[in-house]
């Protein structure tokens, strides 16, 4: 044993030693890059460092998530409005993507003709056109068609849609509301508890509890009765037509629109086939088997074929989050202010500062794409099947 | 999308260059470079109708291409010996900065933070501007004082955007700012009535109204918010360098003074004045002070003309854009170009 452990340990040290070494060397790069960033820098007078960050901006941003204002907000507060509008275009775009993929990966496997070719084709459209291409017609088609402003369509309810965006009622809380919220975190509590209480007795004695009732009367009932009872505090803000432009109201911009549609439409193609992939991939043993065991088609899909499904679409639709993400820099072709457009933008030019901005964008983009990573990837082992 | 890439490149390019490069396009030699390339390398606009805009035979025609014509003269006393990149606000600074560039005139604004902390300098003001606003006839606007709560289209990475936010706050109106990274993005959006003003330097107004739909569907509003002093600019530490850009201004400027013109130039040679006689190298060895010849201005004068001509020419009365002298004016005409007498 002894004669067989030293040559393995020494070699184990060894390549410690190596990658040591090579941490060392690309760390000695970087440094060295760093620090001879700098001497240029200072040697061609342009400044450096992140003195800049808490100067005042100066320029106006169409869509703010956050308190902005460009007369006192600084470069640090344009990054953050920058991020947030970068994190609301694409986590919608996820969703949106996710939900559509999958029901046309699914219908691509359908036994229906027509419901199937027209997803395949869907499919074949899509993904072979870049993506530019199709943020840039979604762009012109919803600007050039949509009214302009003083021909506006209104909607039932008191909204407007124009060619300026879709302006929608902004609701107004009262104070009361928060007995809504409160009743309604109560129902979802109650149902979380309750649904593991009834999978336990299912396990334990076979018996099924039919918790669907329950659900809707703690979740939805409840808090609307919570409402009526607090005396509907809640009354809506109607936008109404100034002589340029909406006011008031919910304001969904045409750009966002545009990055929204073309992201998801073109990612949702790819995820059908990541689908569709994946659902193959199960033996067709494990649906007749379900079958002969007396499952509905639906039950068979929801609770055999899916969740097998899974452990081979999971890390495959990770790239395609993750590629999504980085396409929503597209922003910058169409005017939306994500976090590239404003900072990697408006903030560099003004600023001229290249190297700072152009580092913490990457770093920012990778520190996304990591935690989606990270998420996705304890999800595909939450949801994968446990191997017996 | 050409220019998005092109940013991220240039990014790229600048922080590569910076990060690994030595300190090679040291100071003193742009000269000699384009000496030895043989040619001009300027930075122009590349779709600014009247300043930089190639024709459609390709060749570039405009004020600030002009200018650009006017140092290649200068130096290989051939107008033609210049190669022309076409930037947009975004990446105009960083071009000039990595080197691409040798020189740039592309009505860009002097303003002390580019000055001072962007490793270039401004020669001298080659066109005073300020910033304006165009609407649409049919909005029934007079002043910009009456676009309160408007949404305006502008460009991104320009002294109009940060002007805009100002302008507005501090006439206590608010405004919706949409931001496109190119001009013609921001145009293009204005056209479909995107925005109800399209707003930038007023000359760029006059040009980019020639490329909408129905130019003649828009006005200029009257309200000049800014002062625009547009000048050509090159990087800091090669003085000599600059010397030549700005005397090559000076010399456009000196000639209109004197009198001195594009047709009329091989006579002056023959004048008496002696201020004449400095300018175009008869007396004195002015031009050999900056390493080149010392007949550079009649170079100069023979490519492109005075400064009046080339304004009348290329924005003035002889262009579709009919921009009047106004500050522009020699100072001897209640305007303020004011040619450094050459001594």
């Amino acid at each position: 044993m002894a004669e067989i452990a030293r040559p393995r340990r020494a070699r184990r040290l060894g390549n410690i030693a190596v990658q040591v070494a090579l941490v060392a060397v690309v760390g000695g790069l970087f440094y060295a890059a760093a620090v001879n960033a700098a001497r240029n820098l200072a040697a061609a007078h342009i400044a450096s460092g992140f003195g800049f960050w808490d100067n005042t901006a100066g320029f106006d941003i169409s869509q703010t998530l956050i308190a902005y204002s460009s007369s006192t907000s600084t470069f640090g507060r344009a990054f953050w409005v920058g991020l947030l509008n970068t994190l609301l275009v694409a986590g919608i775009a996820i969703v949106l993507a996710t939900v559509l993929g999958f029901t046309i990966g699914i219908a691509r496997l359908s036994r229906n003709w027509l419901v199937s070719h027209l997803a395949g084709g869907y499919v074949e459209l899509i993904r072979n056109v870049p993506l530019l291409l199709q943020l840039l017609f979604w762009y012109n088609a919803v600007l050039k068609t949509l009214p302009e402003l003083h021909g506006s369509m209104t909607l039932p309810g008191g909204g407007f849609f124009n060619n300026r965006g879709l302006f929608l009622p902004r609701p107004q809380f009262s104070e009361n509301f928060r007995y809504v919220l409160i009743a309604f975190l109560f129902g979802a509590i109650a149902t979380l508890g309750l649904s593991v209480w009834a999978r336990r007795r299912r396990d334990q004695t076979g018996e099924r509890f039919h918790i669907r009732w329950v659900v809707l009367g703690l979740i939805v009932v409840l808090p609307a009765l919570v409402f009526l009872s607090a005396g509907t505090p809640l009354s809506f803000r109607f936008p109404n037509l100034g002589r340029f432009n909406v006011q008031g109201g919910v304001e969904i911009l045409p750009e966002f629109a545009a990055l929204l549609f073309a992201l998801s439409i073109y990612t949702a193609a790819f995820i059908a086939e990541v689908v569709r992939a994946g659902l193959l991939a199960v033996p067709q043993g494990q649906t007749e088997a379900a079958q002969a065991l007396g499952l509905r088609p639906g039950t068979t899909l929801r609770r055999i074929v899916v969740p097998q499904a899974m452990r081979v679409i999971v890390p495959p639709l990770t790239s395609q989050y993750l590629n999504l993400i980085k396409n929503s820099s597209l922003a910058v072709a169409i005017g939306y202010p994500d976090l590239f457009q404003v900072f990697t933008g408006s903030v560099l030019f003004i600023t001229g500062q290249a190297i700072e901005i152009v580092a913490v964008t990457m770093a920012v983009y990778l520190t996304i794409s990591l935690c989606t990573s990270l998420l996705m990837n304890w999800y595909g082992h939450a949801v994968g099947v446990v191997e017996r | 999308m050409s220019h998005v890439m092109k940013r991220v490149a240039t990014a790229l390019a600048f922080a590569l260059i910076v990060a690994f490069g030595t300190q090679a396009a040291s100071a003193q030699a742009t000269l000699k470079a384009v000496q030895d390339r043989g040619q001009l390398v300027c930075g122009a606009n590349g779709t600014l109708a009247g300043f930089g805009l190639p024709d459609p035979q390709g060749n570039w025609v405009g004020f600030d291409v002009d200018f650009c014509r006017a140092i290649a003269a200068a130096i290989f006393n051939d107008p033609t010996k210049v190669k022309f990149v076409p930037l947009t606000a975004a990446n105009r600074i960083t071009s000039l900065q990595t080197g691409e560039i040798d020189v740039l005139s592309r009505n860009t604004t002097w303003t002390m933070s580019r000055d001072t902390s962007l490793g270039i300098d401004f020669a001298d003001v080659n066109f005073y501007d300020g910033q304006g606003f165009m609407v649409r006839k049919s909005l029934k606007v007079n002043s910009a004082l009456e676009l309160n709560d408007a949404s305006v289209c502008v460009q991104q990475g320009t002294t109009t955007e940060l002007n805009l936010a100002d302008y507005f706050r501090s006439n206590n109106m608010t405004l919706k700012t949409v931001t496109f990274a190119t001009a013609d993005e921001a145009v293009k959006a204005y056209d479909t009535s995107r925005c109800d003003s399209y707003t930038t330097d007023s000359s760029g107004l006059y040009g980019e109204r020639l490329r909408l739909t129905d130019p003649s569907a828009n006005i200029v509003l009257p309200e000049i918010i800014s002062k625009e002093p547009l000048s050509p600019a090159v990087r800091q530490g090669d003085d000599a360098w600059e010397d030549i850009v700005r005397w090559t201004h000076y010399a456009m400027v000196n000639a209109e003074e004197l009198g001195v013109t594009q047709k009329n130039v091989d006579d002056m040679m023959k004048s008496a004045n002696p201020d004449i006689r400095r300018l175009l190298g008869v007396e004195g060895k002015f031009g050999s002070g900056m390493g080149l010849t010392d007949d550079w201005a009649v170079r100069i004068i023979k490519a492109v003309g005075n400064y009046g001509e080339s304004f009348e020419r290329n924005v003035g009365q002889g262009s579709p854009l009919k921009i009047a002298r106004g500050l522009n004016a020699l100072w001897t005409k209640g305007g303020l170009q004011y040619g450094i007498p050459v001594r």
